[in-house]
């Protein structure tokens, strides 16, 4: 079968290729496209992600990953797991692992909350004309643009207790008396962080409301000017009614970010156990401690705990949505 | 035709082959700060242009707890990327499993060191490391504002408190920055160390004895963390918090501390020519705590060179790991570093006393320092020094008072050792 017989009878084959393809067989070939997809899924997700639940059920030490035991749910609910036996006590809450899902969720709250209206604000603001409006639009972009390593390095030393800038501004404005130890103070620490965190990333909600408010109607705009409605009744009645479905995507997006928070508290905090992070405290059990297996069922547990708030959150806000509709 | 080219491949293939061999690229870990790359570096470049072998440093994070977990990590997918490893004291516990004997290499060599360091690196007959450097705890001080205003060495703690308060509160009149004492308090293995010795020189003992039993909870170690916590905010920045060994030296060596704990890397870079505290530096052994044991104390440091059982030169690395612990070496470093040498010989040389007056007068510190329990807790020591570094953290932040803290840590170390360590 050389090339002259392709050419020659190539074209009698099409004609039943299209019937095959018309055929039930559509969804047989529509798998045979997905399949490398689905199989490189399952090597790049599937597999590291059963494999880390299967460590959560054995007592595996990073010094030795083939030698382990199968301990079945000790590491969650024994008296060394993570949810011990004093699941409902307070004193679940005194434990690091307490401590730091306390820690994530104090931290998401406050964060996503200041961002949202940031983002909001500096939205609405960049939504106006005016000129040099494309340069402005772009250096909002920069926190968002470095990397949370560099950032949170940067804020380290514009922080730092005694050679940082903000402490030398406050102390020659004459408003502080002594130095503040911003990341090292337990009283400032996790504002600090918030702080930053909300410095970096109210960029990404500000882009994300701005499409959105780009997409609204303008002539619902107009018909209001003429009626001489109060532009912040404009506001609450026009504008965030029609941003909303955009900016709870936002938010959830942020939330689901935050509550993994982990390179920021890492760079810029001392690190002991009473500002450490969920995903902290697994990093710190799985690789500086070799705990494989607790470690594994932290992030385990870590993984449902943000599912279950991101479902959680998710409900609320439809069933919002569906009483407004009614 | 054909058999020629072949001939002629396989001919030109051999001597490929066989320089690979010998020209060996080897990876070192040294330190992290300026000396560390000025003398190891240097040497370790000197050793591959002698026996032909590319030399590659390679730099390891500032905090010892993150340079752990990284080679462990390392470890668990068996990497060689790193031939030559610098590890800490309290490592060869922990890493046993992924380390050569050297034993075949030195071939006795290792008498010549500290029998107490070579003891520590040998683990079941197998010596993992040849000792480079020892460190202990050291107090730093500024000898022209100890006379200045009046105030003796420190004996005690309580000593070194009114001492800092005395000198913080007059030097504050021209200079509102400067600070009585500086140390490490992040939390960290610096903690770790600082706190061991606060605890071990009020009588508190070394939190696990060296037969596994946890002992940390007693009023005297409870004592020790309540008076640490006093400094804070007072003789100490708020921010020792968050300092680990190059925060305090950046405010000490910036003239802006009365005294600093730190170890002796920190007096040749305090002595260097454009320190703004040259010839004004002071060192001491750290003061002992007061109550029943209380006594002089310093946790012992120090670094190991330790040959990678993944590496792909196994050979060459040892061989560049002894000459880097040879006499020669560790005498050019204590010398020009300040590193203290593992050698008992060298500290009869003239020249590194010379150089280091402190080393020969603080000889009994460097040969009495306390160790942290890395022995007896083994693959748990990093779990346990963890545990006892929150601990006095949460009390430096006046989340807790010492008998609580010391309590709560007992139950914790409880948790972690299970059934034995």
């Amino acid at each position: 079968m050389g090339p002259l017989f392709v050419r020659e009878c190539a074209p009698f084959f099409y004609p039943s290729l299209v019937v095959v393809l018309r055929m039930k067989n559509r969804a047989k070939i529509a798998w045979m496209f997905l399949a490398p997809m689905l199989v490189l899924m399952v090597f790049v997700a599937g597999w590291p992600l059963a494999r880390s639940i299967w460590f959560s059920f054995t007592d595996t030490n990073i010094n030795n990953l083939a030698e382990y035991n199968y301990v079945g749910f000790d590491n969650y609910f024994s008296e060394y797991g993570l949810f011990g036996n004093s699941v409902l006590s307070a004193e679940f809450w005194g434990t690091d692992w307490g401590v730091s899902i306390k820690n994530t969720f104090e931290f998401s709250i406050i964060s996503v909350v200041l961002e949202t209206l940031t983002g909001l604000g500096v939205a609405m603001l960049l939504n106006q004309e005016f000129k040099g409006r494309t340069l402005v639009r772009t250096a909002v972009l920069v926190p968002w643009a470095i990397p949370t390593i560099v950032s949170a390095k940067m804020w380290g030393w514009i922080l730092h207790d005694q050679f940082g800038l903000i402490n030398q501004l406050l102390m020659d404005a004459g408003l502080i008396a002594h130095k503040i130890a911003f990341t090292a103070d337990p009283n400032y620490a996790l504002m600090t962080v918030v702080a930053v965190d909300v410095w970096k990333t109210t960029p990404f909600m500000a882009l994300l409301i701005l499409a959105a408010l780009q997409t609204l109607p303008k002539d619902c705009y107009e018909a209001a000017r003429v009626d001489g409605v109060h532009p912040l009744r404009v506001f609450w009645k026009v504008t965030l009614p029609l941003i909303r479905p955009a900016l709870l995507v936002a938010v959830v997006f942020r939330m689901l970010d935050a509550l993994r928070i982990f390179d920021l508290i890492y760079v810029l905090t001392s690190n002991s156990g009473s500002t450490i992070s969920m995903s902290g405290f697994v990093r710190r059990d799985m690789v500086d401690n070799g705990n494989l297996g607790s470690g594994s069922a932290g992030a385990t547990s870590l993984t449902l705990i943000i599912f279950v708030a991101a479902v959680l959150f998710l409900r609320a806000t439809r069933v919002k949505l569906n009483e407004e509709s009614n | 035709m054909k058999i020629t080219f072949k001939a002629t491949l396989a001919a030109l293939a051999v001597p490929f082959a066989m320089s690979a061999v010998q020209a060996a690229t080897i990876t070192i870990s040294c330190g992290n700060n300026a000396a560390d790359v000025e003398f190891c570096g240097k040497f370790a470049e000197d050793w591959g242009k002698k026996n032909g072998h590319t030399v590659k440093m390679y730099t390891p994070p500032a905090s010892s707890t993150d340079q752990l977990a990284l080679l462990r990590q390392q470890f668990a997918a068996k990497s060689g990327d790193i031939d030559v490893l610098m590890i800490d004291v309290v490592w060869p516990g922990v890493i046993k499993d992924h380390l050569v004997d050297l034993k075949k290499y030195s071939k006795g060599v290792e008498k010549e060191h500290f029998p107490a360091i070579v003891a520590n690196n040998t683990v079941d007959g197998k010596l993992l490391g040849m000792p480079w450097f020892t460190d202990a705890g050291l107090l730093f001080y500024r000898k022209d504002l100890l006379s200045k205003h009046g105030v003796k060495v420190p004996q005690t703690w309580d000593d070194l408190a009114a001492g800092a308060k005395k000198i913080q509160d007059a030097e504050r009149a021209t200079d509102k920055d400067f600070q009585g004492f500086v140390f490490q308090a992040k939390a960290y293995e610096g903690l770790t160390c600082d706190a061991l010795e606060w605890v071990y020189s009020y009588g508190g003992g070394t939190i696990v004895d060296g037969k596994g039993e946890i002992t940390i909870n007693n009023p005297q170690a409870a004592k020790a963390l309540d008076a640490a916590a006093s400094w804070v905010g007072t003789i100490a920045p708020q921010g020792v918090m968050n300092y680990g060994e190059e925060d305090a030296r950046g405010v000490w060596q910036n003239g802006k501390a009365a005294f600093m704990r730190n170890w002796p890397y920190a007096w040749s870079l305090g002595q260097a020519a454009d320190s703004p505290i040259k010839d004004k530096i002071g060192v001491a052994a750290l003061p002992a705590g007061t109550g029943p044991g209380a006594k002089k104390a310093a946790t012992l440091g120090g670094w190991q060179l330790a040959v990678n059982k993944y590496s792909q030169n196994v050979d060459a690395a040892a061989s560049l790991a002894l000459y880097m612990t040879s006499a020669d070496i560790q005498k050019k470093r204590a010398v020009g570093g300040s590193y203290n040498p593992t050698i008992p010989a060298l500290y009869k040389d003239a020249d590194v006393a010379k150089a280091n007056p402190f080393m020969i007068e603080l000889l009994d510190v460097f040969t009495n320092a306390a160790a942290r329990p890395a022995t007896a807790t083994g693959l748990k020591y990093p779990e346990v020094s963890q545990a006892f570094w929150d601990a006095a953290h949460d009390v430096m932040e006046k989340k807790s008072d010492g008998a609580t803290a010391v309590k709560k840590l007992e139950a914790k170390l409880k948790t972690i050792k299970k059934a034995k360590w």
